[in-house]
C-alpha cells in the first residue's frame, strides 16, 4: 500500500453522512495513478482554520498504473465481510475487474476514515455501522474515479465522455477505441474533480444485491496466505507473552527474572502497564519463560469475588426497586394491580467470553525513520492511534498503524483502553525499541483476560387482563455498565443505553410498560460482545414474551402480531419466518418449534427453531431465519452472517459461561469454555426481506432471537422454562 | 539438529526436542498458514498431516516426528486437496478464515478415507475442529460438493 496515505491524523472535523458535506478531492498518487477521496465543502467555503488542501490524500480508491484497483477501507474486517462490503460498493460505481481489486485497511486520517454512524469524529468499527457509515461515501468515491477515468479518456481520444463505456476496468468508445483503467490513471488524476457525482440507480445496480456474488477473498483463506496479526514477522522480530495478575485490580508487588532468563531464548523480562512480558526469541520460549518467572502480586483493591456472588446480589437487588427508569409507559403499578393474571420470571445470564479463534495480539517497533509502527486488529483504530502514542511517548503525527484482518473479534478487538496494543507498544519500549516485538496472548491469557459480555438479572412482571390482553410489561435489569467499564463518564444513576437496548425499546403495543436499570459496580472488566445489550435483552424479552403468551393462551406469532401494528417491520419479518417455517403446520414427531423476534443495529430478525430433547439434551435440526436489514449489499456474506450469529448464539446459549472462584476466572481454554462444535449445528433457512432502504446492521442481528427461540422450542418439548443460562446448567 | 520433511523438502530444525511442531513450523519455518487457536488439542486450528494423518502440531513434539512426512495447508496438494479447496470457494465457507487451514486439512483428510461422507461422518471428523465464526453449515455443504467432485 502506498505509504502516502498513512499521514498523521488530523483534526477531527465531525463529518455528517449528508450528501452535502462532501466535495471531493483527488491526487496523483507517489506512485503513480488516481486517488479519490473527499474534503470537506464547508470547511473549504468557510475558510476555517482546519480547511483541507485542495487535494487532500483522504483516499478511498487507488487506481494503479497496472490497471488495479485498491480500494482503502475504513472499516476492521474481523471475518465479518467489511472489506468485501467496501468494495462492493466500489466496484459498482467504478466498473471495476473485481480480479484485480485488493482491499486494504486505511488508518491515521479520521476526516476521511471517520465512522460517520458515530458523527465521523473516530474511525472505528462497531455496532454493525460498516455500511451505515460508507454506504454513500464508498459508492461516491468509486462513481468519482469512474468520471475521471472517462474523461482523461475523453480527453485522449477526443470524444465526448458521454459515448465511452465501462465495463469490468476497461474503457472503450465506439468498436476500435479501448484502453485499461490503468492507462488512463495517471491522466485523470491531473484532472479536476467533479462537483456532482450522481450514482447509479438501484435498478441498474449489477453488484449490490447480486446473490451470486462471492467474497473476494476468500480464495487466501484456503491456502494458508491470508495473514493475521499473529502472522506478522519482521527482521530481528521477538515474541512477548504477558503476565496478568491472577486477579482483576491486582499489581506486581516483586518479582524475580532470573529463573525466567535461564529459558533458552528469552531475553528479558520487562514492566507493561498491566504486569509483566516475558520477551523471548520466539512464541514458545517465551511461554517456557513465563512458567519459570515469580511474581508476587498486591492484591490491595483486587476483586475478589465469585460469579455466584455477584449473581446472588444481583438477584437480590433484581426483586427490589430499580435505581433509574429508562422508560415508563402509562401505569404499570396500578395495571399490575388490575390486572386478571400476572406473570412473573427472573432470568440470569453468566459472563461470556468471547473466545476469538486468534487470541489477541500486537505488533510493535519503532521503524528506521523513527516512526513508530504498530500492526494489529484495529477496531478502535483511532483510540489506539492515541493510545499507542502516548504510550511510546511521541506524537500522534510519529505514529503509523497497520490495520490487519483478525481471526474473529466479536467486539473483543474494540477495547476502548487500548490493552493489548499498549502492551505491545510497552513492551517493545522497555527494549528500547531494539526490536520489534510480537505481543501473544495464549488462549490462557485471552480467557481469563477480561472484557467479558457482562453478567445479568431481569426481573420481569407482565399483566393480563380478563380478556387476555398485555396490559403490563417490567422488566428490571441488573448488571454492570459497559460504557462505565470501558472508561465513558456516566454520572450515578443514569441509564447506560447500552445495558437496557432491546428491552426500554420493546416493540409490542402495551399500554403500561416499565423498564428499569439498577447498574452494579463489579472489578470485572466488561466489554461489547455480539449484539452488545441485546445478547440478554432479546433473550429476556422474547422468553419471557413466549410465557405472557402461554398464559394468555394465544398463539406465539399471532399474539406478537396482534401486538404490531406500529412496527411494520418487525411484523413483516415475523410473518416472513413464521411462512418459511410453516408454523402452525405439521412438525415432525418428536419435534418441536419456538419463534422468537428481536431488532438490533436497525436490523429486525426473527427465528424459528426446531428442537427435539431427550435425556436432558437438546438438539436444534433446523433454524429458519428471516431479516430486514435495509438493501442488502452482498445477499450471500449477509446470509453468512446469519448462519454463523445462529451458530454463534447457539454455542452461547447451550454452554458457554465463564465464572470466577474468589476472583479468578474458572476457564482456561476451550476444554472449560465451550463454543458451538460442527456436531450442534443446525440446518440454517435465511431469507432476506427486498427493501429499498439504506443498509443496516448484519454482523450481529441474527445472534439476539437464536437463544430464546430455542428456549420457547425447549418448553413446549420438555413443559420447562430455561430461565437460567446457558442450557447445561438447568438441564444438565 | 533434528531433521524433518516439511511439504516434500528436507530442513535441519534447532530446536528442543520438547517444541511442539506448531512453534516449530510457525516461528522457525515461517510457514504461518498453520494456526494456534489453544495448545492443548481443543480447537483443530494447528491441524498438519503426518504421513497423511491430520495431527494436531500443536500437541506434537518436535522430537516425536522421526522420519514422518509432514504436510501444512501450504503444501497440501492431491485430488481431496483440491477439491475441498474448491468447494470451499464455491460455497465461500470462510468468514474470518483463521480456522480454515485445520478444516480443510481435516476435511482433506476424511475424504481421502471416505469418498462419501454422510453428515454423522463429516460432523464426527470434523468436531476437533472449532470455527468461532460458526461457518459449520457451509463447511458440512463444501465436504458434499468436493466429494461429489471426486466421484467424478
Ligand atoms: S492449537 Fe492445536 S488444537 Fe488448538
Ligand atoms: S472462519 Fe472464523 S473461526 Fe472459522
Amino acid at each position: 500500500m502506498d505509504t502516502a496515505f498513512l499521514a498523521g491524523p488530523r483534526p477531527a472535523a465531525g463529518l455528517d453522512v449528508s450528501r452535502r458535506g462532501f466535495l471531493l478531492g483527488a491526487a496523483a498518487a507517489a506512485g503513480g495513478g488516481l486517488l479519490v477521496g473527499f474534503r470537506r465543502a464547508e470547511a473549504a467555503e468557510s475558510g476555517a482554520t482546519d480547511a483541507a488542501p485542495v487535494n487532500p490524500l483522504e483516499a478511498y480508491v487507488h487506481v494503479r498504473p497496472d490497471g488495479g484497483v485498491t480500494v482503502l477501507s475504513a472499516h476492521f474486517d474481523m471475518g465479518q465481510g467489511s472489506y468485501h462490503g467496501l468494495a462492493t460498493l466500489v466496484v459498482e460505481e467504478l466498473g471495476a475487474d473485481w480480479t484485480k481489486v485488493d482491499v486494504v485497511g486505511a488508518t491515521g486520517n479520521t476526516r476521511a476514515y471517520g465512522n460517520l454512524a458515530w458523527g465521523g469524529t473516530a474511525q472505528g468499527t462497531g455496532g454493525s455501522s460498516t455500511m451505515v457509515s460508507s454506504w454513500r461515501r464508498y459508492r461516491t468515491a468509486g462513481a468519482a474515479a469512474r468520471m475521471m477515468l472517462v474523461a482523461a479518456a475523453a480527453r485522449a481520444w477526443n470524444v465526448p465522455a458521454a459515448e465511452i463505456t465501462v465495463d469490468r476496468g476497461v474503457l472503450r468508445h465506439g468498436a476500435d477505441r479501448r484502453a485499461g483503467f490503468g492507462d488512463m490513471a495517471a491522466a485523470a488524476a491531473a484532472l479536476p474533480v467533479p462537483a456532482e457525482v450522481p450514482l447509479k440507480a438501484p435498478g441498474d445496480w449489477t453488484q449490490i444485491g447480486n446473490g451470486d456474488l462471492k467474497r473476494f477473498d476468500r480464495a487466501g483463506k484456503t491456502t494458508g496466505r491470508q495473514d493475521f496479526t499473529i502472522d506478522v514477522r519482521l527482521p530481528g522480530m521477538l515474541t512477548a507473552v504477558p503476565v496478568h495478575p491472577p486477579r482483576f485490580g491486582a499489581k506486581v508487588k516483586s518479582f524475580d527474572a532470573a529463573p525466567a532468563k535461564a529459558v533458552k531464548g528469552v531475553v528479558d523480562v520487562v514492566e507493561t502497564p498491566r504486569g509483566l512480558a516475558v520477551v523471548a526469541d520466539h512464541t514458545w520460549a517465551a511461554m517456557r519463560g513465563r512458567e519459570a518467572l515469580f511474581v508476587q502480586w498486591d492484591e490491595t483493591g483486587a476483586e475478589t469475588r465469585g460469579s455466584d456472588e455477584i449473581l446472588a446480589d444481583y438477584t437480590r437487588r433484581a426483586a427490589g426497586a430499580p435505581d433509574a427508569w429508562a422508560r415508563q409507559d402509562g401505569d404499570l403499578d396500578g395495571a399490575l394491580a388490575g390486572a386478571a393474571k400476572v406473570v412473573e420470571a427472573t432470568y440470569t445470564f453468566p459472563y461470556l467470553a468471547h473466545a476469538a479463534m486468534e487470541p489477541l495480539n500486537a505488533v510493535a517497533r519503532r521503524a528506521e525513520d523513527g516512526v513508530i509502527e504498530v500492526w494489529g486488529g484495529l477496531q478502535n483504530t483511532d483510540t489506539y492511534h492515541q493510545a499507542a502514542a502516548r504510550t511510546a511517548g511521541v506524537d500522534p503525527s510519529r505514529v503509523r498503524m497497520h490495520m490487519m484482518k483478525s481471526g474473529g473479534g466479536f467486539g473483543r478487538r474494540g477495547s476502548p483502553d487500548s490493552d493489548v496494543i499498549i502492551e505491545a507498544v510497552a513492551a517493545a519500549k522497555a527494549l528500547a525499541w531494539r526490536a520489534p516485538v510480537k505481543m501473544q496472548w495464549t488462549r490462557e491469557d485471552d480467557m481469563a483476560g477480561g472484557r467479558y459480555r457482562p453478567a445479568y438479572v431481569h426481573h420481569m412482571k407482565a399483566g393480563l387482563d380478563a380478556d387476555g390482553n398485555l396490559v403490563a410489561w417490567y422488566d428490571h435489569i441488573v448488571g454492570q455498565s459497559i460504557l462505565r467499564d470501558v472508561g465513558f463518564p456516566l454520572p450515578d444513576g443514569a441509564i447506560d443505553q447500552i445495558s437496557v437496548e432491546g428491552s426500554s425499546t420493546l416493540p409490542y403495543a402495551v399500554p403500561n410498560l416499565s423498564v428499569g436499570l439498577t447498574t452494579t459496580q463489579v472489578g470485572v472488566p466488561v466489554l461489547w460482545w455480539r449484539s452488545v445489550g441485546s445478547t440478554h435483552t432479546g433473550y429476556a424479552t422474547e422468553a419471557f414474551f413466549d410465557e405472557v403468551a402461554e398464559a394468555a393462551g394465544r398463539d406465539p406469532v399471532a399474539f406478537r402480531l396482534s401486538l404490531l401494528a406500529e412496527h411494520p417491520r418487525h411484523a413483516a419479518v415475523l410473518r416472513a419466518v413464521a411462512e418459511m417455517a410453516d408454523w402452525g403446520g405439521p412438525v415432525p414427531a418428536g419435534r418441536h418449534r419456538g419463534v422468537a423476534l428481536h431488532e438490533s443495529f436497525r436490523s429486525v430478525v426473527a427465528q424459528v427453531a426446531e428442537v427435539s430433547v431427550e435425556g436432558g439434551t437438546v438438539r436444534v435440526h433446523r433454524v429458519w431465519c428471516a431479516v430486514d436489514c435495509g438493501v442488502a449489499v452482498n445477499p450471500d456474506v449477509v446470509k453468512a452472517q446469519m448462519e454463523g450469529a445462529i451458530g454463534f448464539g447457539l454455542g452461547a446459549v447451550m454452554g458457554e459461561e465463564l465464572t470466577l472462584t474468589g476472583g479468578v476466572v474458572d476457564q482456561t481454554n476451550y476444554d472449560g469454555y465451550t463454543p458451538l462444535r460442527i456436531d450442534a449445528m443446525p440446518q440454517v433457512e435465511v431469507r432476506i426481506l427486498p427493501s429499498a432502504n439504506a443498509p443496516t446492521g448484519v454482523g450481529e442481528p441474527g445472534v439476539p432471537p437464536l437463544g430464546p427461540a430455542v428456549a420457547n422450542a425447549v418448553h413446549r418439548a420438555t413443559g420447562k422454562r430455561l430461565r437460567r443460562l446457558p442450557f447445561a446448567r438447568e438441564l444438565g | 539438529m533434528i531433521p524433518l520433511n516439511i511439504n516434500g523438502a528436507d530442513h535441519q530444525i534447532d530446536a528442543d526436542p520438547d517444541m511442539p511442531l506448531l512453534w516449530v513450523l510457525r516461528d522457525l519455518v515461517g510457514l504461518t498458514g498453520t494456526k494456534y487457536g489453544c495448545g492443548i488439542a481443543q480447537c483443530g486450528a494447528c491441524t498438519v498431516h503426518l504421513d497423511g494423518e491430520p495431527t494436531r502440531a500443536c500437541q506434537t513434539p518436535v522430537g516425536d516426528v522421526g522420519t514422518a512426512r509432514i504436510t501444512t495447508i501450504e503444501g497440501l496438494t492431491g485430488a481431496a486437496a483440491e477439491a475441498v479447496r474448491a468447494a470451499w470457494i464455491e460455497v465461500d465457507v470462510p468468514q474470518c478464515g483463521y480456522c480454515q487451514s485445520g478444516q480443510i486439512m481435516a476435511a482433506a483428510a476424511l475424504l481421502a478415507e471416505n469418498r462419501a461422507p454422510t453428515d454423522a461422518d463429516i460432523d464426527a471428523a470434523l468436531a476437533g475442529n472449532l470455527c468461532r465464526c460458526a461457518t459449520y453449515f457451509r463447511i458440512r455443504k463444501a465436504v458434499h460438493l468436493a466429494a461429489r467432485t471426486l466421484e467424478g
